[in-house]
């Protein structure tokens, strides 16, 4: 039944538009940049560059919480832990390539070890200043967590708000943990100044743009794996454990299996994410760890619409589009903003934006084609037209576990 | 009434001043001799008719004369104690301490002292504390007897032993004649005695003292010296765990206090409340503007300041808590996912509510009397507002006991927690009470907020600091059981204090989380879970 709506014809097009759209975005921006002289009504400046191209690290973040929460049932209020790991990583990365340029000018310790008296590198460090390693990092480092964690979880059967409060704790702990002076990470201050990445200047116009068409393609490819997975038969397989899981698990299923794999994947995208977030921004500290901005993830996917690929994505650039304006302008009210946000998605727009859409969408269709609705022609239709009729029923976004 | 209180006062006033001056003349002429004093035996003899009046207020003068501060002004043959500075010195009377004037050198000559006068006055001045009328003059006496210990003033000490009636100034000076015995020249018995006496002291001066004995000692003695201090370390080790069980417990009353609306809310209702935290904000809060009022209005009142701002705070906050339950929370029951994040909204408005009223910055709420200072506990010293604070944690603790488990509300509070439909049916109004009991974990919380706001930053983000450990309590110790927060909270505050000397504060704190987060594993439902056959709990 409820499969039914992801293998509607609409969905399948939205997807393809999307990833076609940021590739389209991901070849023009930076020639808009570069090419076209900032005279020109076609210019994009330097800034927005940066910012759209930081809200793309941020989508595709929202991107992987879909994955686990939108498809899975599995509310992680810990993906900005998964985030901030593959920042960190591209940070060490970062750090090794300053070289002698650091205040100290010492060749291989960072400034940080030579400013706490720090005689040789820790063994952690080894590695990043070649770029295969980092990326390598990027990936396994959060992969590597979200499986040891999700293993012992899964498999004890923590579900729904328990899960979402240890991983919510998780973040916390990881947070206290950076910031100690003494985990090597640069503590409180994080790690910052860099120079370069693979040899071009972080700060140049064209290395930002190159990042960001970086960021453009890794969304796009987000978005492709996501909807590979969840159209595929093991994606059916997720939305049953979402939907019920003790009747998946007594068909013989083994639903840990099943989430562990989803939430695996979705830490690496949130790491993936990290990773481009930090050469962008030009800094990464433990305050990524903070609880507060996983939940704020979570928002984003909400606002868009979750199990919806495309949604959180939206979700993602709005949110963060309006806290760059409230921030600036209404510093006061971003908070009452936010706040409110939450109460309203919750409330009102369960299924967010593109919920919101798809109901009115169908509302339009049901009423202009009459009766034709109620003849169905072959087993497809029967199909799309019961996804549609519940998409618009609205009310209750998460569907009753089974009786 | 006025005129006759009037009378009384000067008259009590008169009664002073005429018998200060009576005793000022005994003492004076006695001191007035110093000024005729020819040599150190003259001298010696009026340390000891000085000695002899038995009057604690010539300490005064002998210490000044050991010190060699006791001066003789030329031109009347007055007796000062001066202090030097530069050319001039600055005297005092000898009795009263008041000041008297300045003078230079030439004007004063000092009157000199050997060191065998000074042993003499030394003991003067012991005997002198020691037989004080006051109790805690001679334990001060004691004190400094025992610190540093002289072999010339056991004789001292075993009189004073010998009439002294209480027995806890007694034990110390027993202590303190044990000290000089062991500087003595006296037998092994008696040493050996005196390092039995030391050693069931049990404290860390003794330990000192003991190390250093050990240190010179020989044969036998230093053998029993050793034993002496293995002991003591021993105990002192066992007091040190006390002091971490105290430190845990402490911890775990706050986190108590923190989490036992919580266990309300979330533990018997199922509601995911991530604006507790703002909820013991706006108890802290609260205390602080009562306190504002207080002091601008009615400074007396202060001391109940806490007690007049706990029902306000339970009102404010559980009027906060029902508003949200009638307003978000009802239409979310079955989706605590849902739940979760709209509560989490309303946190991010109460704090920026809260920081657009007062400010972004930490408000100061003072301690009333009754909490503020400490008291001494063998080797651990306890602060009055922590123990207040467990008492209290306690105190709330069994009060939401008994309404649960003995009133009609909690009876039918845990009606509708168990089958909603039933208790319906039974003619309870369950969204009646589904407020209700929201509004009174979220009064509970208020309150704790009013016992926090004594140990804590006042502060928007007050309520932040405790929402993970709350829920962390609340797992731990299992969902839907008041008694599973109580040993959550206290094992885990106990647990905390232990780790953290090995592993530093903020180590200690990732630790706990770590295995409360493997302790989940093991049991998905807690420390006390409760029993039930159903699939999707």
């Amino acid at each position: 039944m409820i499969t039914g709506r992801f293998f509607a014809s609409g969905a399948d097009r939205r997807i393809l538009l999307t990833i076609a759209l940021l590739l389209v975005v991901a070849a023009l921006v930076p020639v808009l940049n570069l090419a076209v002289s900032p005279a020109s009504a076609f210019y994009v400046p330097s800034y927005i560059v940066a910012l759209v191209g930081k809200y793309l690290c941020y989508a595709l973040l929202a991107l992987s919480l879909d994955l686990v929460w939108g498809y899975c049932g599995i509310l992680s209020l810990g993906h900005g832990a998964f985030f901030a790991l593959g920042g960190y990583a591209m940070g060490m990365y970062l750090m090794r390539q300053i070289g002698d340029r650091g205040v100290y000018g010492n060749p291989i310790l960072p400034d940080f070890m030579v400013f706490l008296n720090w005689k040789e590198l820790p063994w952690f460090w080894y590695g990043f200043d070649q770029f295969w390693f980092a990326a390598l990092m990027v990936m396994l480092v959060p992969g590597l967590l979200a499986f040891i964690f999700g293993w012992f979880a899964f498999r004890s059967r923590v579900t729904g708000v328990y899960l979402s409060i240890i991983t919510q704790a998780m973040t916390y702990a990881l947070l206290l943990a950076f910031f100690r002076n003494d985990m090597g990470f640069g503590g409180n201050n994080g790690l910052t100044d860099f120079k370069d990445i693979l040899g071009f200047n972080v700060q140049a116009d064209a290395t930002r743009s190159a990042l960001f068409a970086a960021s453009a393609i890794a969304l796009a490819l987000g978005v492709l794996v996501t909807w590979l997975v969840v159209s595929s038969k093991y994606g059916k397989l997720l939305v049953a454990v979402r939907d019920a899981e003790s009747r998946t698990r007594f068909l013989g299923w083994r639903a840990e299996n099943v989430k562990l794999f989803a939430f695996t994947v979705s830490a690496v995208m949130a790491g993936i994410a990290g990773a481009l977030y930090v050469p962008q921004v030009g800094i990464i500290n433990p305050g990524e760890f903070e609880p507060a901005n996983s939940i704020e993830v979570v928002i984003w996917t909400a606002v868009g619409g979750r199990g919806t690929i495309v949604g959180p994505i939206i979700g993602a650039v709005l949110v963060n589009a309006g806290k760059s304006f409230f921030t600036g302008a209404f510093p006061e009210f971003w908070l009452f903003a936010l706040g409110g946000l939450f109460v309203f998605v919750t409330l009102f727009m369960p299924k967010g934006i593109l919920g919101l859409w798809d109901q009115w969408s169908g509302k339009l269709k049901w009423r202009s084609p009459s009766q034709a609705d109620e003849i169905p022609d072959d087993q497809g239709e029967v199909v799309v037209r019961v996804g549609q009729t519940q998409a618009q029923s609205g009310g209750n976004a998460e569907p009753q576990p089974a009786e | 009434m006025i005129p006759l209180r009037m009378i009384a006062f000067i008259v009590t006033l008169l009664a002073l001043s005429l018998g200060a001056s009576a005793q000022d003349a005994d003492l004076k002429p006695i001191i007035g001799k110093f000024a005729d004093s020819k040599n150190f035996r003259q001298t010696e003899a009026i340390v000891l008719e000085l000695a002899a009046t038995g009057d604690s207020r010539t300490e005064r003068v002998l210490v000044a004369l050991s010190d060699g501060n006791l001066y003789v002004r030329s031109a009347d043959k007055g007796v000062f104690v001066g202090s030097e500075s530069g050319s001039t010195i600055t005297l005092s009377d000898p009795v009263s301490g008041e000041d008297a004037g300045q003078a230079t050198k030439s004007e004063v000559s000092k009157i000199r002292v050997n060191n065998s006068l000074r042993r003499t006055i030394r003991d003067a001045i012991g005997t002198l504390t020691l037989g004080s009328d006051d109790p805690a003059v001679r334990l001060s006496a004691a004190e400094t007897m025992f610190r540093s210990p002289d072999p010339a003033s056991i004789p001292a000490l075993d009189a004073a032993i010998a009439s002294e009636k209480v027995a806890s100034v007694k034990t110390r000076l027993e202590q303190a004649r044990a000290s000089a015995v062991l500087l003595s020249d006296l037998d092994d018995e008696q040493k050996q005695a005196a390092i039995a006496v030391i050693g069931a002291m049990g404290s860390r001066d003794a330990l000192s003292l003991l190390t250093a004995y050990e240190a010179q000692a020989q044969g036998e003695l230093k053998d029993a010296a050793a034993a002496a201090i293995t002991g003591i370390n021993s105990s002192l080790a066992l007091w040190a765990a006390g002091q971490n069980v105290w430190y845990g417990l402490s911890l775990g009353s706050v986190l108590l206090l923190a989490a036992i609306g919580l266990a309300i809310t979330f533990g018997v209702m199922g509601v995911i409340n991530m604006a507790h935290g703002e909820m013991v904000m706006l108890g802290a809060y609260t205390t602080y503007v009562v306190q504002n009022l207080i002091r601008g209005s009615a400074p007396e009142l202060f001391d109940y300041s806490l007690l007049i701002a706990l029902p306000l705070a339970f009102l404010v906050a559980g009027g906060v808590g029902l508003v949200l339950e009638r307003g978000i929370i009802r239409f979310l029951y079955g989706r605590p996912l849902e739940t979760l994040l709209a509560t989490w909204g309303v946190s991010l408005v109460l704090q920026q509510t809260v920081r657009s009223i007062f400010g972004p910055t930490n408000k100061e709420v003072g301690n009333p009397s009754w909490m503020s200072g400490a008291f001494q506990l063998g080797e651990l010293s306890v602060t009055w507002n922590r123990l207040w604070i467990l008492v209290f944690a306690i105190v709330v603790f069994f009060a939401l006991l008994y309404v649960m488990n003995r009133t009609a509300w909690g009876l039918q509070m845990r009606a509708v927690t168990a089958n909603r439909r039933m208790a319906s049916s039974m003619g309870i109004r369950t969204p009646w009470i589904d407020a209700m009991t929201f509004a009174l974990g979220s009064g509970i919380a208020g309150i704790a907020g009013v016992a926090l706001s004594q140990i804590d930053n006042v502060s928007p983000n007050l309520g932040q600091g405790y929402i993970i450990d709350s829920f962390m309590v609340v797992v731990f110790g299992g969902v839907g059981n008041l008694w599973g927060t109580l040993v959550g909270a206290l094992s885990l505050g106990v647990l905390n204090k232990f780790l953290e000397p090995y592993a530093g504060a903020v180590l200690g704190k990732i630790l706990v989380l770590v295995l409360i987060i493997l302790f989940i594993q093991k049991r998905p439902r807690g420390l006390f879970a409760l029993k039930g056959r159903a699939v999707e709990a």
